[in-house]
């Protein structure tokens, strides 16, 4: 008897303990959840701060314009490293994963906590950062979180450069953790009979998620050494007076930050298969092709990192061959939106919550698309580079895409991790109040870049005042939205309405759904065999 | 540490463990000491009313102790409590070859960094770099050194290297101890042996680390290297202690293929640095 109950303390660690030396998939994917909504907040209420600055012209809130900035640089580097990649990278697939592909846990569950323990102190560098110096007069670092030489080095003085730089060091080196960890638990834990060609999408596009991880952020990890040794022990390889280059830190950083931004949208891509498949009650259409567009698009995505440049004064023949390169992405991109709507046709389509977001994701994934093909001609970039249109742009495909992606994740994963139902009403007022709101912040963000209207300014020219204020309202009304998943969360785990092993009828056909909801602490002590 | 349920697979479950979060910490102060110290610098006034490289100093003693707990606890479920079947051993091998496909990305940065300007020292639109570089490679006025001496000798060393710890691990499986322990002593001689010559060859050094992108690419390039060749040493350090402490079978014996493949892996960085930035990038050497 003794014994017995050793043996559960020891299968069920309980309290802090449980949790801050954490060595289970699920507890480390809940906290990897719960930092990203804690970052969602801060970079969202950073945001609607940016949004009241901008509703009229003139300086309204902010004192100075790198207070502006500042914002500006945290909310892009909070939202990307901080709420997004925690979310879906390390959330989701550390939670679903492992149940997903049959296994009772992940590879290396040690080094799984330190891939997320390092990521609270690469915040609070970030957050340091705002608060001590940084250009001359000015306090944080007011870049952009493209943080691009001379503007990170002889431009910020001050130390609030360099926290963010180690801030990005410990962010990055997470992500190689945990990317190791998840290319060796899909590679070796499937579960007997799971060939990789019968391995769910959601799997693939970690798999290549990880790819991309391990490959590009080593590439950052250097390019923002060379900036810390160029600002502290005075190396040149940015500096011209000493024979250094600029341009070569937008390269390497471009080299990480296009590869970044399908490190972002793949697990989206991935998860929105399953939400299709199973409303439709279909499976996905086209798996394979589905599964290889993913692993195009991260291979191609290495190769295009320069259509970001084209105004840095690299040569015509370059140009040319980014552009021809760019538009190739387009490719295998089209295969995954066609074969989610060839998966919809002719399906038994419930518009259950988690569906309905992945709809949302559908219209402004493709929106943001195909604004990324009139973007990657360099002609074209030429006039709208650094505008309102590549703002618009990057965030059709990035908060608005992958976010709903991620929300489509959460309400169709909701009652498997906390074994709860949501309000089908709370998360259906949720998606619309932020397919309204997200719409009228950024559509008209597209007419103020053909306008001229330049990014990453706190003041505009009363011509622009129009637009700016119908994007402030979209900006509150996403707030309410915020509001209203707050509250559904709330209510969720107050009405505790118990949630069934699988909720979602024989359209869910993945691994997951055959356990209860919440799963076991550890599930799968016998491994499930697949034919 | 025999558990009470009966799996019915090999994967290892492992305990809960403090190191990880213990780790953070130490890097987050660690983090912070390397401003404080970087701010005390020249007649720099420090950070936050803290001065000096000790904040830094305590962030890494803490991080190595860190490694040393977290390790220790990976070699006892290995040798003694036996949690690592052969599809454990294999996660490892994966972990490895992906941890040292990550190094390789890093190295390529630096080598980008190189051949951005040694590819190009005198492109029209960078006028101010060709004023620095007097439109060649290595710039005006840098005398390289000659690869054809204690490079070329280190190159040997590393090769050689290469063969010992090859040699020690033919006589692992072969069970022979005595062969095991020679060759891992003889590589690390020789990994000691290039550090050193690598230290004098720095200080024989007629160009600055800092103002000139000669010194910032040749340094920090080797310099990157040279630390990976001391991180080497060290773990083939511990692979020794740890081959005279008893451990590993003839079976069983991934903490020293790591060693190994690591080691080899730094060897190959060498080359490339050998034949890029001594070789190719030499210029009228400095006479030694």
């Amino acid at each position: 008897m003794a014994g017995k109950s050793a043996a559960a303390h020891h299968d069920h660690p309980t309290g802090l303990k449980r949790f801050l030396f954490s060595t289970n998939h699920k507890d480390i994917g809940s906290l990897y959840l719960i930092f990203a909504l804690i970052g969602g907040l801060v970079g969202g209420l950073m945001s609607i701060g940016m949004r009241m600055e901008l509703q009229e012209p003139g300086m309204q809130f902010f004192s100075n314009p790198q207070l502006f900035n500042t914002f500006t640089t945290a909310h892009g580097l909070i939202m990307v490293f901080f709420m997004i990649m925690p979310a879906l990278f390390g959330g989701f697939g550390n939670w679903i994963v492992p149940l997903m592909i049959g296994a009772p846990d992940m590879a290396f569950p040690r080094l799984n906590n330190i891939s997320f323990w390092l990521l609270p102190p690469a915040l609070a560098l970030l957050v340091i950062s705002l608060f001590v110096p940084g250009p001359p007069g000015g306090y944080g670092v007011g870049g952009g979180w493209t943080i691009y030489a001379p503007l990170s080095t002889s431009g910020s003085p001050g130390p609030a450069m360099d926290f963010a730089i180690l801030a990005l060091h410990l962010a990055g080196a997470s992500s190689i953790l945990s990317a190791i960890n998840f290319i060796t638990t899909i590679f070796n834990m499937r579960a007997p009979g799971m060939t990789i060609h019968k391995m769910p999408l959601f799997v693939w596009s970690i798999l290549i998620t990880a790819f991309l991880l391990l490959l590009a952020l080593p590439v950052l990890a250097g390019a923002i050494t060379m900036l810390l040794t160029d600002r502290n022990f005075g190396t040149t390889f940015f500096d011209v007076t000493g024979g250094g280059d600029p341009v070569l830190f937008q390269h390497l950083f471009w080299f990480f930050g296009h590869p970044e931004v399908y490190i972002i949208v793949l697990p989206a891509f991935g998860l929105i298969s399953h939400v299709i498949s199973t409303f439709s009650r279909k499976p996905i259409f086209g798996y394979l092709g589905m599964a290889y567009a993913m692993a195009a698009i991260g291979a191609i995505g290495f190769v295009v990192w320069a259509h970001h440049m084209y105004t840095a004064g690299i040569s015509l023949n370059t140009q040319a061959y980014f552009v021809a390169a760019t538009m190739v992405i387009a490719v295998p991109t089209g295969i995954k939106i066609f074969s989610w709507i060839a998966t919809m046709w002719g399906g038994s389509i419930q518009f259950r919550t988690p569906m309905v977001w992945a709809f949302g994701f559908i219209f402004l994934f493709t929106t943001g698309g195909v604004t990324g093909v009139v973007l990657a001609n360099a002609g074209v970039d030429r006039a709208v580079h650094d505008t309102y249109y590549v703002v618009a742009h990057f965030h059709y495909t990035m908060s608005l895409g992958a976010t709903f992606g991620l929300f489509a994740g959460w309400y169709y994963w909701f009652p498997k991790i906390t074994g709860y139902m949501y309000s089908e009403f709370i998360g259906k007022l949720h998606f619309w109040l932020s397919f309204i709101g997200v719409n009228l912040i950024f559509f008209p963000q597209h007419f103020l870049g053909l306008a001229g209207m330049p990014r990453r300014y706190a003041d505009y020219p009363d011509a622009f005042a129009g637009w700016n204020y119908v994007s402030s309202i979209g900006s509150y009304i996403s707030g309410v939205a915020v509001l209203v998943f707050l509250y559904g969360v709330f209510m969720a785990f107050r009405r505790k309405e118990k949630a069934a092993g699988n909720p979602w009828g024989e359209g869910a056909t993945t691994l997951e759904w055959t356990l209860s909801s919440p799963p076991p602490f550890h599930q799968f002590e016998r491994l499930p065999r697949i034919k | 540490m025999a558990k009470a349920r009966a799996n019915e697979h090999d994967y290892h479950l492992v305990d809960p463990s403090p190191w990880p979060i213990i780790g953070s910490i130490s890097a987050f102060v660690a983090a912070i000491g390397l401003i404080i110290w970087m701010r005390s610098m020249g007649d720099g006034e420090g950070l936050f009313g803290l001065y000096g490289p000790w904040v830094f100093g305590i962030g890494m003693i803490s991080i190595a102790g860190t490694m040393f707990v977290w390790w220790r606890d990976v070699i006892n479920e290995a040798e003694h409590q036996g949690h690592h079947k052969p599809v454990v051993q294999l996660h490892l091998r994966y972990g490895m070859i992906l941890f040292i496909a990550s190094e390789v990305m890093f190295f390529v940065v630096w080598f980008w960094g190189y051949f951005d300007a040694a590819l190009f020292p005198d492109e029209a639109v960078q006028f101010a770099r060709t004023e620095f570089t007097g439109g060649q490679w290595p710039p005006k006025g840098v005398e390289t050194f000659d690869p054809w001496d204690i490079p070329l000798v280190n190159t040997l060393i590393l090769l050689t290297s290469g063969t010992t710890v090859t040699w020690a691990h033919y006589a692992l499986l072969n069970d022979d101890r005595r062969g095991l322990i020679l060759g891992l002593v003889c590589t690390i001689v020789l990994g000691i042996t290039f550090t050193a010559l690598q230290v004098y060859e720095y200080a024989q050094a007629t160009f600055p680390f800092s103002g000139s992108i000669y010194g910032s690419t040749f340094f920090m390039a080797t310099g990157f290297h040279g630390a990976h060749v001391i991180i080497g040493t060290i773990f083939l350090t511990v692979i020794l202690l740890r081959a005279l402490a008893g451990h590993f079978t003839a079976k069983q014996h991934f903490g020293f293929e790591a060693a190994a493949w690591y080691w080899h892996f730094v060897d190959v960085v060498w080359l490339f640095l050998f034949a890029s930035i001594y070789v190719w990038g030499a210029g009228t050497p400095a006479v030694h």
